[in-house]
């Protein structure tokens, strides 16, 4: 402890006051917390800005069109500038072009991720051989509670009778699912305040080391 | 004189002791044979597939290492081809194990950093290679002869027919069911709880003459959650627009701010009130999730919004947004597809819409055709899903055979 220097000293207080500055606003919302939360937001949104700057504007706009002569990438940066119009009242529909283009572009991109990742991967996940064995005995449940859950998800058809009874088997499942789910991320956050608590007691015996 | 001697005597000694290089020259370890090297297919055309047949010695073979001629860029000469090449050309771009007899190289960036990349693989283009087997003692076999790999670009992936497949079915019922809802048709939708009580809550507010928290999460505007979020929006803000209840929505992304500036002026205009759209109330905070969450927190306790609204794309923040709002007594209503956090709003907030319940409601609550259409399109596709697992797994028990699965195998 007694190595430590000065301004590792003054780095880490100004580490830890800001922990215990957030942590204040357990107790309630006061000048300690407002202050840390926009000292936050601002150097987050300085540090986002130039992230942006250097890894859209410069290397994929100024690097390809104008040091590369990749010149076709003037036309994600005709829309990013069009993005501005949103400015204008006379020419703020042009805007919605480049919006259109955004979510167009994605979507395209996501159904067909999606419906291999969340339809078949997991289909081909639940298909299986049912064998007279205790795991064999756990598949069928698992299965079963599978249907269960996803019949809950029909949203066209009115829930009574075999739908009411297998939906309302689904809802209890996906609770169950969701307690797991709960506990184990609970158990994860534990941990980070373990961590956070540590590194106080850490700045605690270096103050009294550096100072004493 | 001495001297010179001496050396000459050691460097005759060290040539006895070291004996023939290993690998070069004859060698008692039999080389691999029938290289072939192949494009791979349904790919973007920048990977080869090697195969050989294994050395006649394989019980001895520890690995087979594979050699390829560098990629020179056409600025710096024409590409190196085998009988121009020296040894020492050759690099060496991968090994596998004794039992192994194949190898896939794949290889799409031309640089890395600033420097060419030699293990670049061209489209269209000649790229050689050649394998030697290596014993566990050091032992190397001489090379396959040299072969040429073209890789080539493919439009389509002959393997995920069934995506194709999926997508076509839904796309086409969406549409019949679209056509169907436009006609007039009335298609069912179930209730969904939570959604009944989004007028009281926002009554509840209107009494307390407080603001309205509405959160559309830390995704992007490209996220289905996030627009099944915007028409929640448009309603809470049609509603709230009728009642003069201020509406405060933070965003963490400038596109969504754009949108979500739309989405609520435009149901101001639809409840006739444009006078009381006030645009400052639509801000960006920080594209950063947790400086975001820690503004969104102090908004709730300083503003004391009487109702909180968190829907779309929740991660991390999903309890400390609830928690928070939990803490000022606000009455919360939640909804995200993200199966991991949907615990948490569970627990921490008065009504959730679980997973697809988010889109659900925004169909729900529009009861426009093209939403309508697709959640009873969606809904079949589900049906068909259980029915394809439920004689997958019949096949698989009764028949011993895998025709169900094999169709559905993702690549």
């Amino acid at each position: 402890m007694g190595e430590t220097s000065w301004v590792d000293l003054f780095w880490t207080t100004v580490a830890a006051l800001i922990t215990l500055a957030i942590f204040s606003f357990l107790y309630k919302d006061n000048p300690a917390f407002k202050f840390v939360e926009r000292l936050w937001v601002g150097i987050t949104t300085g540090y986002w800005t130039m992230l942006l700057y250097h890894t859209s504007f410069t290397d994929k706009v100024v690097t390809p069109i104008f040091r590369q002569g990749q010149w076709w990438y003037i036309i994600p940066s005709i829309l990013g500038i069009l993005m501005w119009f949103r400015l204008s009242k006379k020419y703020g529909f042009l805007a919605r072009y480049s919006l259109a283009f955004y979510i167009g572009i994605s979507t395209g991109v996501f159904i067909p991720l999606t419906i291999k990742a969340s339809i078949l991967y997991q289909l081909h996940g639940s298909i299986r051989a049912i064998e007279p064995t205790w795991s064999g005995l756990m598949f069928v449940v698992a299965f079963l509670c599978m249907i269960c859950s996803l019949s809950y998800f029909f949203f066209s058809k009115e829930h009574k009778g075999l739908l009411g009874v297998t939906s309302r088997i689904g809802i209890f499942t996906l609770m169950i699912g969701f307690g797991t789910g709960f506990g184990l991320t609970v158990m994860g956050r534990v941990a980070l305040l373990g961590h956070r608590v540590s590194f106080l007691h850490d700045w605690v015996q270096q103050v009294v080391g550096t100072v004493f | 004189m001495r001297l010179s001697g001496l050396f000459w005597i050691l460097l005759v000694l060290c040539a006895g002791f070291t004996g023939p290089a290993r690998g070069q020259g004859a060698s008692d370890l039999a080389p691999p044979t029938d290289l072939v090297a192949a494009d791979i297919p349904n790919d973007k055309g920048h990977g080869v597939q090697l195969t050989w047949e294994p050395s006649a010695d394989a019980s001895r073979v520890q690995f087979y290492e594979i050699y390829r001629l560098p990629y020179r860029p056409p600025d710096e000469g024409p590409p190196l081809r085998p009988e121009e090449t020296v040894d020492d050309d050759w690099m060496r771009v991968g090994a596998v194990a004794g039992g192994v007899t194949a190898y896939a190289q794949t290889e799409g960036n031309t640089t890395i950093g600033a420097e060419n990349n030699p293990l670049y693989v061209p489209r269209d283009a000649p790229t050689y290679y050649r394998v030697r087997a290596r014993a566990a003692d050091g032992t190397l076999s001489a090379f396959t002869p040299a072969v040429t790999g073209i890789a080539k670009g493919n439009w389509f992936h002959t393997q995920r027919v069934n995506v194709l497949v999926i997508a076509f079915v839904l796309g086409a019922l969406m549409l019949y069911f679209i056509q169907k809802a436009k006609r007039g048709e009335k298609i069912y939708i179930r209730p969904i709880p939570g959604l009944s009580r989004i007028d009281e809550a926002i009554g509840r507010a209107t009494e307390m003459g407080r603001p309205i928290l509405f959160v559309l999460g830390t995704g992007t505007a490209a996220e289905i959650a996030t627009l099944a979020g915007y028409t929640i929006l448009a309603r809470v803000a049609e509603k709230t627009a009728e009642y003069q209840t201020p509406l405060l929505v933070p965003v963490n992304d400038p596109v969504m701010m754009v949108m979500a500036k739309a989405t609520v002026k435009e149901a101001y205009l639809k409840a006739g009130r444009p006078d009381v759209y006030n645009p400052d109330n639509i801000f960006y905070i920080s594209a950063m999730q947790f400086p975001y969450v820690a503004a969104v927190n102090g908004l709730m306790l300083r503003e004391k919004t009487a109702t909180n609204f968190y829907m779309g794309v929740f991660h991390a923040e999903s309890l400390l947004l609830a928690e928070a709002g939990s803490i000022t007594g606000s009455i919360q209503i939640s909804g995200t597809d993200r199966v991991a956090q949907i615990p948490f709003f569970v627990a921490a907030t008065d009504y959730t819409l679980i997973g697809e319940e988010l889109y659900a409601a925004s169909a729900y609550l529009a009861q426009d055709p093209k939403l309508v259409g697709p959640l009873k399109a969606q809904d079949m596709v589900k049906a068909a899903i259980l029915m394809l697992a439920v004689l997958g797994v019949l096949e698989m028990t009764v028949f011993k055979t895998e025709w169900i699965r094999s169709l559905i195998t993702p690549h």
